[in-house]
């Protein structure tokens, strides 16, 4: 079953309709059971990250995640969804994430305006298959104030708003778009449905 | 580099668009749903629903169009009109909203955007205001639908917002609501200098070269317009080929 983790944030119904429309059904829930036996997880997020990760906690989802991360599951973090995967978020005054994958939360520097929102390219770093149906120059939309702020081999997009903003990010099973692909149109939908193929390639490659 | 956002806005009224000028002599325009999908599929940014029914006993009534809108949306969704409370505020994102505006609320209980972004989030508060030039030459606020003129000098409550935490402002100008002599590019100017969150331009589209001034002079990020949209007069992707021939960066 193909999860959507609900832990109090945002509206998650477009979410699901973008995933249905490329046919991928999704259940959106928060019971542990339900997830520890997921194929795969979405986890979506708006709002703060201390928040999220107290409510993670609360739910007793934390460790679930974690164990889920190391067998393979495919995690598709969106928007701060993306960034709780990371060890550590300078907002408010610092907060520990989930740790998947190496690096911080910062703030976007005030050089710019903030939060960053609206719709901005996608520059290219590698041709991996989550980006199979995007091209280059692509347009998607954001809508966040804190970016990571330095990236390692995950790095698959990034988008140049006068800041280097990483913007879809890869680390074997444990994918991120900092974007909010349910609102970006028909490239969202693109990126959706290429993870939507590489969960399904995961799946049968772990069997 | 961002892309500047064209913003069709639906005011919705019982359950249907409606179109004025300077914010009365009311038309009827179309069904929420089928226009909002429309335009979803066809190249706009975003799209905004303003319920100016907005009266308590209706309240729950919108909230079903609200809905109803945000099912057929692939691109962000902004609603506003009588929000006066969290528990809107809730109800409206619960409802499919990414963002909601607060205009009236917000001068009579300007906590009101502190609140909502530290809940919320700075993102999905945008702050909504109506300014009319005054005899001197001093742009108002005005609330209540633009009946009402407050104390508020336009620019120092932006300023004010954004410092409480509104992420985006959408500044509508009462004098050239629905008159399609293009947007006011001076209030516009006045307020991009002041801050340093998007600012929506909003009220006097009547041909794309409107749109091109208010982006090249007065910096705004997007461009908010109803009729000319709704009447077909200007295509969103005719006005965004436009654009981008006049080296404005645009979604194509």
């Amino acid at each position: 079953m193909n999860i959507i983790i609900d832990y109090g944030v945002g509206n998650l119904d477009s979410l699901k309709r973008a995933c249905e429309e490329i046919d991928f059904p999704v259940v959106i829930t928060n019971e542990i059971e339900v997830i520890e036996e997921a194929s795969s997880i979405i986890l979506p997020g708006v709002g703060a990250y201390e928040a999220a990760m107290n409510e993670l906690n609360r739910l007793g989802l934390v460790d679930c995640i974690k164990s889920k991360a190391k067998s393979g599951t495919p995690i598709l973090g969106i928007c701060l969804g993306m960034q709780l995967l990371y060890e550590f978020s300078e907002e408010n005054f610092g907060a520990i994430g989930l740790g998947l994958i190496k690096g911080q939360v910062k703030r976007i520097p005030d050089i710019v305006k903030v939060p960053h929102m609206g719709w901005n390219k996608l520059n290219f770093t590698k041709q991996e298959s989550l980006l199979k149906y995007v091209n280059e120059g692509d347009y998607v939309y954001f809508v966040h104030s804190f970016y990571i702020s330095s990236t390692n081999d995950e790095l698959l997009a990034y988008s140049d708003y006068g800041v280097k903003i990483p913007a879809i990010i890869q680390s074997n099973n444990i994918y991120g778009m900092q974007f909010h692909p349910e609102k970006s149109a028909e490239t969202g939908l693109n990126l959706l449905k290429a993870f939507k193929e590489m969960c399904l390639y995961d799946s049968i490659s772990s069997n | 580099m961002l892309a500047r956002r064209i913003i069709p806005c639906l005011d919705v009224r019982n359950g249907r668009v409606v179109k004025g000028k300077q914010f009365s002599s009311i038309q009827d325009v179309d069904s929420p749903t089928k226009l909002g999908k429309y335009y979803s599929d066809n190249g706009a940014d975003e799209l905004v629903f303003y319920d100016i029914t907005a009266s308590n006993e209706e309240r729950d009534i919108s909230l079903k169009f609200v809905s109803e809108v945000a099912k057929e949306l692939r691109i962000p969704f902004s609603v506003g009109g009588g929000v006066r409370s969290i528990d809107d505020f809730t109800k409206l994102l619960r409802n499919g909203a990414d963002k909601v505006s607060i205009n009236s609320a917000a001068i009579l209980n300007p906590n009101l955007i502190k609140e909502a972004s530290d809940r919320f989030g700075s993102q999905c508060v945008v702050l909504s205001i109506d300014a009319k030039l005054n005899k001197d030459g001093n742009y108002k606020v005005c609330i209540n639908g633009g009946r009402k003129e407050t104390e508020w000098e336009a620019i120092d409550w932006a300023k004010k917002g954004v410092e409480l935490g509104a992420g985006e402002i959408v500044l509508n100008s009462i004098d050239e609501d629905g008159m399609k002599r293009g947007f006011d590019i001076r209030l516009l100017q006045k307020i991009t200098n002041a801050i340093n969150v998007p600012v929506i331009a909003s009220g006097g589209a009547g041909k794309v070269e409107h749109f091109y001034d208010a982006i090249e002079y007065a910096n705004v990020d997007g461009v908010l317009a109803a009729s000319v949209f709704h009447f077909g007069e200007i295509k969103i992707s005719e006005l965004k080929d436009y654009l981008n021939e006049k080296n404005i960066p645009v979604r194509l």
